[in-house]
């Protein structure tokens, strides 16, 4: 690993709570342009809460840590700046809105973002276009444009309907919530192909993730491992490979000796 | 009963405005019956059953006359009111017909007239009978002050005639009822007639320029005959100083179809009594209704579908948007007679609360008779889930435009299925408005 590319993410000491109840107990993570990191763990690890306190959910309170992204502070930063600053989250329940076109508001978020950082907005003529490039990478049907977003979606198509979103506001920063549930062994090639089409050198991608079966497809420089709000264990590709072998308990056994 | 409550009785009842020079024996039999209905009547408190949410105080203390002529409107002003797809006109100026911003037309299957013009031209000889077969018919008055009072005044109505297998099927007129800023009362009629296999597609539409406490009392009748089609569409964008009670009355004849969409943007006080029913079997009802409103605004909508004998479908959907210390009221009836078997009816009541300050109160009410039909109904009120906010700002849309672009797609599902694109476009820029200024 090279440990060349700029310092996108710097996230010390992170904790933070839902309900009063602490979810968060103390996150240290780096992340530099160009790199992909997953972020694995069991159910209730806190690994999800994570991915949503870094968009700006308002439903957990950040109680103490710094998060920096490109030099900035994150956490002063409502959702909506986070994402026009480049920080993407693709969700593990893409939200359902009957009403509202998935075109029209693609071309809506889009040319929102696009105006925030002073690049050129679409009319729907161009946007048309544009999209439709977009959605062959991910081997969408034309159809899907017109329908509302996510309404009666399959889970294979709300995923990919994240990742056209991410392909769309062009992130420094992806942070994608169990992307992998849901998919069928199809669509997964589909979307991972999509994010490595979309991963270069300056940005980075982190992957939030149950199974090993994602980093088959999207190759990981760095795994982490989070266990009670807190990551506990940091290594390459093999760690993820023996976590699929092991299970999860060796790391927390191990964490807990290390820690007696 | 109080002062101004029997004051406002007379107010009601006040003669003035449009004459129709010398009327039909029937009509005036049935305006003197209307205007004895209601002198026995007593105009609602929030003490009658019906009203209990309505409280119309402040518009019995106020002093209103009928506007002894119309008032002046800038014909280019009054141009931005009107849709390209009519194809047929009838403009009402406080309460007056005004023949110069109307388009009529004699040739088509469907026709469109002032009453008074119906009466006099030949061309509407055999129209005639139709005429008094439906109109003060098909509107009950027994219970309605309003109604009644209503009735008791008729004078000029506008009329819409689709003949039997009326071959344009797409004719689209526009009734329009403006008011121009003055305090009167104003007392508004009109009349659907669908003759057998006949189709048409009307636009009953209420709109101020200027804004004053003026009251609109009005009364809708529409008559389908069997295996006829009527779209009906009410738009209320009075004035939000504006008090509105309207009365719509359908009557279904054998396979009848009738869609409405009820458009309620405006009034300061608005209800609309919204009276469906089924005289023959194998009828088909369809009700869109949408209530968007803020500030103090209060929209109460009463429905009542009379599914009388066997073989009705009736499909009602009624969504409210209430902001600020907005007040939204939905009653659904649908009762279900003994005879009706195979009835299918669904009602479904939504609502979304912008504000802590806005209510809401809807109350489905089944009522059924019959052993063997299917009937659905559910309500629900709720504010716009966080969760749904979240994920729109998380693609960089702010706050307000995340909140208008959920409130605009719960009001579109109502509006987009209107047949008529330009009032769809209308709509829908009024709501985008309408949702950026009704959350405070």
């Amino acid at each position: 690993m090279s440990n060349t590319g700029s310092k996108l993410l710097e996230v010390n000491g992170l904790t933070a709570v839902i309900d009063s109840h602490e979810i968060l107990r103390g996150i240290d993570l780096e992340v530099r342009a160009g790199e992909v990191h997953a972020i694995m763990g069991p159910n209730g690890s806190g690994k999800s809460t994570f991915a949503k306190v870094l968009a700006g959910h308002p439903a957990y309170e950040v109680t103490g840590g710094t998060v920096r992204f490109e030099g900035k502070d994150l956490l002063e930063l409502s959702p909506e700046d986070r994402a026009r600053a480049g920080v993407f989250l693709g969700f593990q329940y893409p939200v359902e809105v009957p009403g509202v076109t998935n075109s029209g508001f693609l071309r809506l978020a889009f040319n929102t973002v696009q105006a925030a950082r002073g690049k050129e907005e679409l009319d729907p003529l161009e946007f048309d276009d544009f999209i439709r490039d977009k959605m062959r990478l991910l081997e969408m049907h034309p159809d899907f444009l017109e329908r509302s977003l996510n309404a009666g979606f399959s889970g294979g198509e709300k995923k990919r309907n994240e990742i056209l979103q991410m392909a769309l506001l062009e992130p420094t920063l992806a942070i994608l919530d169990e992307t992998d549930s849901g998919l069928d062994i199809d669509a997964l090639r589909v979307v991972a192909n999509g994010v490595n089409h979309l991963h270069g050198a300056n940005d980075a991608v982190v992957l939030v993730t149950h199974y090993q079966r994602l980093l088959n497809y999207i190759e990981p420089d760095y795994v982490h491992v989070m266990e009670n709000g807190r990551i506990i264990k940091t290594g390459d590709k093999a760690l993820a490979q023996e976590l699929e072998e092991r299970g999860y308990d060796w790391v927390a056994r191990e964490y807990s000796e290390r820690a007696a | 009963m109080s002062v101004s409550q029997q004051d406002f009785l007379e107010t009601l009842l006040v003669q003035g405005g449009a004459t129709a020079g010398q009327p039909q024996a029937w009509l005036k039999d049935r305006r003197a019956s209307a205007l004895e209905r209601a002198s026995a009547l007593s105009v609602p408190t929030t003490r009658d059953e019906e009203w209990r949410f309505t409280d119309l105080s402040s518009l019995y203390r106020l002093q209103l006359q009928p506007a002894a002529e119309a008032g002046q409107v800038d014909a280019a002003v009054l141009k931005t009111l009107f849709f390209p797809e009519a194809t047929q006109r009838l403009v009402f100026v406080d309460g007056w017909f005004s023949p110069s911003a109307s388009v009529l037309s004699t040739s088509s299957g469907t026709r469109a007239a002032n009453l008074v013009h119906a009466f006099s031209d030949k061309h509407w000889v055999s129209s005639l009978n139709a005429i008094e077969t439906s109109l003060a018919a098909v509107a009950g008055v027994s219970d309605d002050v309003f109604a009644a009072a209503n009735t008791a005044h008729l004078q000029d109505a506008a009329v819409v005639h689709s003949g039997a297998g009326a071959e344009s099927g797409d004719e689209l007129v526009h009734v329009v009822h403006v008011t121009t800023g003055r305090e009167i009362i104003t007392r508004p009629r009109v009349l659907v007639m669908a003759e057998s296999g006949a189709r048409c597609t009307v636009i009953e539409d209420y709109v101020a320029i200027g804004g004053a406490s003026y009251f609109t009392n009005s009364v809708c009748e529409i008559d389908i005959a069997s295996n006829a089609e009527v779209r009906h569409i009410k738009v209320q964008r009075e004035a939000d100083t504006a008090f509105h009670v309207a009365n719509t009355s359908v009557r279904l004849h054998a396979d009848a179809r009738y869609r409405n969409w009820s458009m309620t943007i405006g009034g300061r006080i608005s209800r609309h009594n919204l009276n469906v029913q089924q005289t023959g079997t194998g009828v088909d009802c369809e009700m869109h209704g949408l209530a968007m409103i803020g500030g103090r605004q209060l929209a109460d909508t009463h429905s009542f579908i009379d599914h009388a004998v066997a073989h009705g479908n009736s499909r009602q959907v009624h969504k409210t948007i209430a902001g600020g210390s907005g007040h939204a009221v939905f009653n659904g009836k649908i009762l279900v007679r003994e005879g009706a078997q195979q009835t299918n009816s669904s009602q479904q009541s939504r609502n979304l609360l912008l504000s802590p300050r806005a209510t809401v109160d809807t109350k489905p009410q089944l009522e059924i008779f019959a052993d063997d039909v299917k009937c659905a109904h559910g309500a629900t009120v709720g504010q716009m889930d966080a969760e749904e906010v979240f994920y729109l700002k998380s693609r960089g849309l702010s706050e307000p435009a995340a909140r208008n672009l959920l409130t605009f797609a719960f009001a579109k599902e109502v509006v987009e299925h209107i047949p008529v694109a330009s009032l769809v476009s209308v709509l829908e820029s009024h709501i985008l408005e309408q949702t950026r200024s009704k959350e405070a």
